[in-house]
């Protein structure tokens, strides 16, 4: 189904251009058709092709491997702020859960976060963690991009694992009750197990959420050897050289989808027990 | 010693508040080991309210419940007794073997003195072939088995259920109660039982309590005295009808508006 969705938007975007008005079009005077001619939406054809150009001329390195490395190095940050943000917002999930308190108090402040623009906070946590230094251990540049995945990456775990956490069946919670279980049993054998199927859509987001917080961080940071600077060196380029900066786009994109495949494959280890229905 | 033991149990929900409950007031009951006691009444009677405060579940507002002897607290903590729902509530990640082990789990058992006891239990229960399936490719009766050998596992001596089947069709709803008394005949375990069909409390139980809501107490204790049951026999008989047409009156009584009954009711919401 993946590839039949591929091939239908390749023929989209080559049909808009030969439908699609070469200057843009105007719809009651607002100019909101995007333009068709091959400076702003180059050939399919041209943008893959040129994965297999030199990055610059006279190099040996072909923009594939330019981009494949940018996109490895973005994966990296991004695993490691999914990491962090899945972490700490387990954490926050359980912490809610076991105190109502928190949850009254804290929910308003998680939701108010998520609406900081990033791009704002971004330089902050780099100059906050230029100075950072504990016992010898200095902060590197890398880790605030990191931290910025992590910052998005925590909100819809800790929500969706809240909800998961406290949508366990009132019978089962007095059965681990009968059983004069710890809190922190019913926790392990209960609750996280029913909150599987409320977590893997929430680290499906995260996943996504962590690589767009990197590569807005690389971006505003100016941070080297990511994906996000590499579509704002291509970007420069695009008067002269349209189709380079698309690599770096669909790079961008593999990116989110590795992501996601690998939440995708914890889902089928983990579900493939459970009846069909179960809550998605 | 007495398996369970009630005195004076009074259980009044949102105390203080205007609209405060009084789901059991001064209830007395003494259970031996080794009897089937079933509560049946209509619904709001705090038969299973009645339960949770022997499973100590539910706070008590006024009373004592012993189990075994103890308080209900020390015998909750000591696993002194399993229980059963309506629902099967089985969790559905664990195979019907894990799900079996979970009492035992929780009271650290090791890994293999729980898997042969789950595994005899669910010999007991007749499901030895299913020990590796899930609970979804189950049926609701075979569900309930697996809930019961849960149930069972740490071999309680007292098993409290709440309309266990409830959920059942009738035909799936009669083996399973012929089902229970063999079991609870091989383990020798006494048996509070909510319910709110007559001929099923009249089939399984050697004392039949009757309950009254608003406020909740026992309004009458049925002795059943028809012998060893056997499923289809007994079921037919004249003594078994007789039973279920005496149970029958008594709730019917309640039903009936008793004018002293009223009275009280009314003196007891002033005393609040």
């Amino acid at each position: 189904m993946f590839a039949v969705a591929l091939v239908l938007v390749v023929l989209l975007w080559e049909l808009y251009k030969v439908v699609g008005p070469q200057e843009g079009g105007t719809v009651f005077g607002w100019t909101i058709l995007p333009r068709a001619n091959d400076r702003a939406m180059p050939h399919v054809s041209q943008i893959l092709s040129r994965f297999a150009d030199p990055d610059r001329p006279g190099s040996d390195t072909t923009i594939l491997q330019v981009v494949l490395a940018g996109a490895w190095f973005t994966l990296r940050l991004a695993l490691t702020g999914f990491v962090i943000g899945t972490l700490v917002g387990l954490s926050l999930a359980v912490v809610m859960t076991r105190f109502k308190v928190v949850e009254r108090g804290l929910l308003p402040y998680l939701v108010i976060s998520q609406t900081v623009p990033l791009i704002a906070l971004a330089p902050l946590v780099v100059s906050w963690g230029g100075k950072l230094s504990i016992g010898g251990f200095e902060w590197p540049r890398w880790l605030s991009a990191a931290v910025m995945g992590a910052f998005l990456a925590f909100f819809p775990v800790a929500v969706g694992t809240l909800k998961g956490l406290t949508s366990v069946p009132a019978a089962s919670l007095e059965l681990m009750g009968s059983y004069a279980a710890s809190w922190r049993q019913t926790l392990f054998k209960l609750r996280f197990p029913a909150a599987v199927p409320f977590m893997i859509p929430a680290l499906k987001l995260a996943a996504t959420a962590s690589v767009i917080g990197v590569i807005v961080a690389e971006l505003s940071t100016g941070l080297a050897g990511g994906i996000g600077r590499l579509i704002i060196e291509y970007a420069r380029q695009a008067t002269g050289d349209p189709p380079k900066v698309f690599t770096a786009v669909i790079g961008a994109a593999l990116l989110g989808l590795v992501m996601v495949g690998l939440v995708a494959l914890a889902d089928v280890a983990l579900m493939r027990n459970r009846p069909r229905e179960a809550v998605g | 010693m007495t398996a369970v033991e009630v005195r004076g149990l009074t259980k009044v929900f949102d105390v203080g508040r205007p609209n405060a409950v009084e789901a059991l007031l001064d209830i007395d009951l003494t259970i031996e080991p080794g009897e089937f006691v079933s509560l049946i009444g209509p619904s709001g009677c705090g038969k299973s309210t009645q339960l949770r405060l022997i499973a100590d579940l539910v706070e008590p507002t006024r009373g004592e419940v012993l189990v075994n002897g103890k308080p209900a607290r020390r015998a909750r903590l000591d696993q002194d007794y399993g229980m059963a729902f309506q629902e099967a509530g089985l969790f559905e990640w664990r195979s019907v073997v894990k799900n079996v082990e979970l009492p035992l789990e929780v009271k650290g058992w090791n890994k293999v003195k729980r898997r042969t006891r789950a595994l005899e239990m669910l010999e007991l229960v007749k499901l030895s072939d299913f020990a590796e399936h899930f609970p979804w490719q189950l049926s609701g009766g075979m569900q309930q088995r697996v809930a019961i050998a849960r149930a069972l596992a740490a071999h309680p001596p007292l098993l409290l259920m709440d309309e266990p089947f409830g959920a059942l069709d009738e035909m799936t709803r009669e083996h399973m109660q012929a089902e229970l008394l063999r079991i609870c005949g091989e383990t020798s375990t006494t048996v509070v039982f909510v319910t709110h069909s007559i001929p099923e409390a009249v089939y399984l139980s050697t004392r039949v309590v009757v309950m009254s809501p608003r406020p909740g107490r026992i309004t009458d204790v049925i002795d059943v005295d028809l012998g060893p049951r056997r499923d289809v026999e007994t079921r037919e008989a004249e003594a078994f009808f007789r039973k279920v047409t005496e149970v029958r009156e008594a709730l019917r009584g309640i039903d009936a508006p008793d004018p002293t009954l009223e009275v009280e009711a009314a003196l007891g919401a002033e005393d609040r």
